[in-house]
């Protein structure tokens, strides 16, 4: 199930600056808080992201038990080739979740 | 003698207009009270967390479940068509039970009836999506709420429900949210409490979280003992805050503070 939101412009001119934006559907358990039992909440985050275009690393994240739950990343890329964007999320008790979009140059 | 008589009541005219409850024209939601950023971020589908759950609802929609083994898109088909404008319109009178339900409460009666399903707990993630999406569906449509007779003696009870002070700080629902909207508590709005974008993402939670969810929260808030989740008193109040609004916009899934 998909559980990613991508939001990457379908086309872009040659040269021009283009937004990325990802947003994702986690917890962020800090592992900090206690239940009504005193018993530590386990961490639950995600550890890291990556976003590759075409195959290279053009984004990287690392994340720590401050970041809101439902992450949301936005970063920007010069558009100079059409390609594939691979989104991927990696996180605790074997998390991972991927999507993919893809991106259209014309002169 | 008389001039003073007139001066008086003069004097208690402020005070017998603020009994008055906001009239049709003066009604806003809590978007209009947000920062630039909170509704950026719900205006942008794609920035807006309650498209995650309503991407679950989606799938939920269309999976089957109970012994039945049957989806809602069995009987329903196409959301986007048979649920427009359904979230609207609830609570709703449940001939049956002879009392009205909300949206949360006719997803999980359709599961026990027509699915043979479990019904899914409040606030669960299951529950809070297949919400979100079908509410989704009514989204810029006019909240219409009420309209059917056999509501208007629980829109009554939610009415006075509203309007009676309770807790230790002793305040009605009424005392902030008719009387002192356009001020500000702690540093935050007070807001109208129009119930426009539920379900509806809160940063303050992390979470998409239902309007009994933020009734709780309120009532926790003046210090009473709050409502159970489904209570015949939460339905009561949801109601009468849905007449409240009769017109306005549904926003769903909603962003707030």
């Amino acid at each position: 199930m998909a559980k990613a939101l991508i939001n990457v412009p379908a086309k872009a001119r040659r040269g021009d600056v283009i937004e990325i934006k990802a947003l994702t559907s986690h917890i962020m358990e800090t592992g900090y808080r206690h239940t009504a039992a005193g018993e530590i909440v386990p961490r639950d985050i995600i550890t890291s992201f990556t976003c590759r275009f075409n195959g290279a690393e053009l984004f990287r994240a690392d994340f720590f038990p401050a970041i809101a739950a439902n992450p949301y990343l936005s970063f920007f890329m010069i558009a100079n080739d059409s390609g594939k964007f691979d989104f991927e999320w990696i996180g605790d008790h074997g998390f991972s979740t991927t999507a993919s979009a893809s991106l259209s140059v014309v002169e | 003698m008389k001039r003073s008589i007139a001066f008086v009541v003069l004097l208690m005219m402020p005070y017998l207009l603020r009994a008055g409850e906001i009239p049709a024209t003066g009604r806003r939601s809590g978007y209009s009270f947000m920062a630039p950023d909170t509704r950026a971020m719900q205006d942008d589908d794609t920035a807006n967390p309650g498209m995650l759950w309503v991407m679950e609802g989606e799938s939920l929609w269309a999976k089957q479940d109970g012994a039945s083994e049957k989806a809602c898109a069995d009987c329903h088909g196409d959301a986007r068509e048979s649920m427009r404008g359904v979230a609207a319109r609830y609570p709703a009178f449940d001939q049956v039970l002879g009392r009205p339900v909300d949206l949360e409460q006719a997803i999980n009666l359709s599961r026990t009836r027509h699915q043979q399903a479990s019904p899914l707990a409040h606030e669960s993630r299951e529950l809070l999506a297949l919400e979100a999406y079908i509410a989704e569906q009514s989204r810029g449509m006019p909240i219409a709420a009420g309209a059917d007779p056999q509501l208007a003696p629980f829109v009554d009870k939610g009415r006075e429900l509203f309007m009676t002070r309770e807790g230790q700080l002793n305040l009605s629902c009424a005392n902030c949210h008719d009387d002192n909207w356009d001020k500000r508590l702690a540093g935050s709005a007070i807001t109208q409490g129009q119930p426009t974008g539920y379900p509806l993402y809160r940063l303050e939670w992390q979470s998409l979280g239902s309007l009994q969810r933020r009734l709780r929260g309120c009532v926790t808030g003046v210090r009473a003992q709050a409502f159970e989740f489904g209570s015949p008193e939460m339905v009561e109040l949801e109601l009468y805050l849905m007449t409240r609004a009769a017109g306005m916009p549904i926003e769903s899934p909603a962003v707030r503070p």
